[in-house]
């Protein structure tokens, strides 16, 4: 039977020629990922399972980036257990904070994770790798520890919804805007345990950063994955940052998909999540007056050199409005030296935003950058739940970085397009 | 391997913070949140539950959060399966992972009704509806989960596999 993308990756990682949608299976895992939230919950189990040694001192990964650098004891305790461990096991890939960046963009530019493999990562925005064609899926710390001992992990093998991008999306929008698009179409369990496979001749317009952007946020619609299928983007992005071999796989063409979306991004519009859920979307045409009293750019959705440079060219020659707090997080160090290098860094600054070392931070409501009541922020990163940055009477704004940047200025939620008209 | 009991009977979406609400978390000792096991959506539930107890449920079972928390509860409160539509597939994989058995079957999910006696057996994937003389078909599992689920979850497996290592 035809298969998928997601589909023949799994089969190749059983052994099999042929899964098909619903089927169990055990597959071998290319990388296991935890952070300082869910590793050492993970190690716990570890220990349970009688195990002494993981089973491959290459293919874990553990990057303390959510409460780092340690906001508090509690954080660095839990950051000293990871750290115990990772050289207790010799783990190669523990990155200390010198040489760290949220994981969802340190794996891909330490080219941990290539076109063709299957990983799994107690965060549920593991999702972010299929942008490599790879498969990756969040799981629980229990699986996360199985995967450590085992190099295995189960999976129930998911059936697929096809979306076929087509044409080339419009100057000021990006993959935040698409899938905020796509999450307002299809709501936050329109891909409940399913694939999403992006397809079609619009992807190549947009670029590695993009794609990454888009995968990570397929959880945000319930989906297990979201693949893209490996072109020369792909290619030269692994070539670049790995010396992994890598192994493209395509989806038949006659693959049976759920459902099949076409979607022309030439006509989506900058898009904001509104307030309790990333399904709650309206175009920037739409959105009215909304004031605001912070921006924060960075995250694991929004956090890499592109993201800095689409709100270095709104922040250019501008200044962020009084009473309003810009904080900018690049993803990694290397994406923070060159942020430095190419002179974003002083843009950034001199219109009166921060710019801070990576972290995980405020995305989730750890620190540098908590929301006290009835706040109100635009934010780069993917949740915007109740209390997800602060109090439970605070408001999160998703949106593109050229969108949070131009709101920062605007001191509302505003249209890139108009900022630079104005200048 | 089978489960037997009978049924309590929910709807769509039940998340897992009426399973196990957030304010019960600072503790991960299953007898302490089996005491608070389904408390925001039925009061009754831990005093009326019975071991081998079922739960039925519809669409979306076991929403929202990521935590293990929630099958540990309703598993320590005596309840032998959960039957539902679709899972929230986080929660699938914790179910399994700690040693709950959960099945999926559309069908089942529609026509048991609240108190039904019902029969699994997970080696078929036949639930048995015994009050109202009725058999629907889930979806089986194969050996490796049933193995992971008959030694009480991912941890007594892979310690009786590769333990001591
Ligand atoms: S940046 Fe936010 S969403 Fe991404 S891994 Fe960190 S906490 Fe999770």
């Amino acid at each position: 039977m035809a298969m998928t993308m997601t589909q023949k990756i799994l089969a190749a990682h059983v052994g099999l020629q042929e899964v098909v949608a619903g089927q169990f299976i055990e597959a071998n895992l290319d990388m296991v990922l935890a952070n300082d939230i869910t590793g050492p919950v993970a190690i716990k189990e570890f220990d349970k399972m009688g195990a002494k040694e993981v089973f491959h001192k290459d293919k874990i990964a553990l990057v303390p980036d959510h409460f780092t650098p340690n906001k508090d004891i509690q954080s660095a305790e839990q950051s000293k257990i990871l750290r115990e461990f990772a050289y207790s096991q010799e783990i190669t890939n523990y990155f200390e904070v010198g040489e760290m960046g949220i994981e969802h963009a340190l794996l891909p530019e330490k080219g941990l994770v290539v076109a063709g493999d299957v990983v799994i990562g107690a965060d549920s925005h593991t999702c972010t790798y299929g942008a490599l064609g790879a498969f990756s899926t969040g799981v629980g710390s229990t699986d996360m520890a199985g995967g450590m001992v085992t190099g295995k992990a189960w999976f129930k093998v998911p059936s697929a919804i096809q979306f076929e991008l087509i044409n080339k999306p419009q100057e000021w929008v990006s993959g935040k805007d698409i899938i905020l698009h796509i999450i307002g179409k299809i709501g936050v369990d329109g891909s409940l345990y399913k694939s999403m496979e992006f397809t079609g001749q619009g992807i190549k317009y947009l670029s590695m950063d993009d794609r990454f952007t888009i995968s990570n946020m397929a959880i945000e619609a319930g989906a297990k994955n979201g693949i893209f299928p490996v072109d020369e983007e792909t290619i030269k992005y692994i070539k670049e940052h790995s010396t992994k071999e890598y192994k493209v796989f395509e989806a038949d063409e006659d693959a049976v998909y759920d459902e099949k979306y076409v979607l022309d991004l030439s006509e989506i519009r900058p898009t904001v999540a509104f307030p309790h859920l990333p399904e709650n979307t309206k175009t920037i045409d739409q959105v009215g007056d909304v004031s605001i009293d912070q921006v924060v750019i960075g995250s694991c959705t929004n956090g890499r050199i592109e993201d800095l440079r689409a709100a270095a060219k709104v922040f250019e020659g501008n200044k962020v409005k009084k009473g309003v707090r810009a904080i900018i997080i690049p993803a990694t160090q290397k994406i923070y030296l060159q942020a430095i290098e190419e002179g974003l860094v002083k843009i950034f600054i001199e219109a009166g935003a921060i710019f801070s070392t990576p972290t995980c931070g405020p995305c989730l409501g750890g620190h540098m950058g908590i929301l006290a009541e009835g706040e109100r922020c635009v934010s780069t990163t993917n949740r915007n739940f109740v209390g997800r940055m602060g109090h439970t009477k605070s408001e999160v704004y998703l949106a593109s970085p050229a969108v949070a940047a131009a709101s920062a200025i605007a001191g509302k939620i505003y249209n890139p397009e108009k900022i630079v008209e104005e200048r | 391997m089978k489960a037997k009991g009978h049924v309590f009977k929910y709807g769509d979406n039940i998340d897992t913070d009426v399973i196990i609400p957030a304010r019960y978390l600072s503790t991960g000792d299953p007898d302490q949140l089996k005491k608070h096991c389904m408390e925001d959506i039925d009061k009754d539930f831990v005093n009326k539950v019975k071991a081998g107890d079922i739960i039925v449920g519809q669409k979306n079972f076991g929403c929202g959060s990521s935590r293990e928390h929630a099958p540990i509860a309703i598993k320590a409160s005596g309840v032998s399966c959960v039957i539902a539509e679709s899972f929230a597939r986080i929660f699938y994989r914790n179910s399994i992972n700690i040693g709950m058995p959960i099945i999926e079957c559309a069908e089942a999910a529609s026509k048991i009704e609240k108190d039904d006696e019902v029969e699994v057996n997970f080696n078929t994937g036949e639930i048995n509806n015994i009050t109202k003389n009725e058999i629907y078909i889930g979806q089986k599992y194969p050996e490796f989960l049933q193995n992971i689920i008959q030694k009480g979850g991912l941890v007594n497996y892979i310690n009786d596999n590769v333990g001591g290592k």
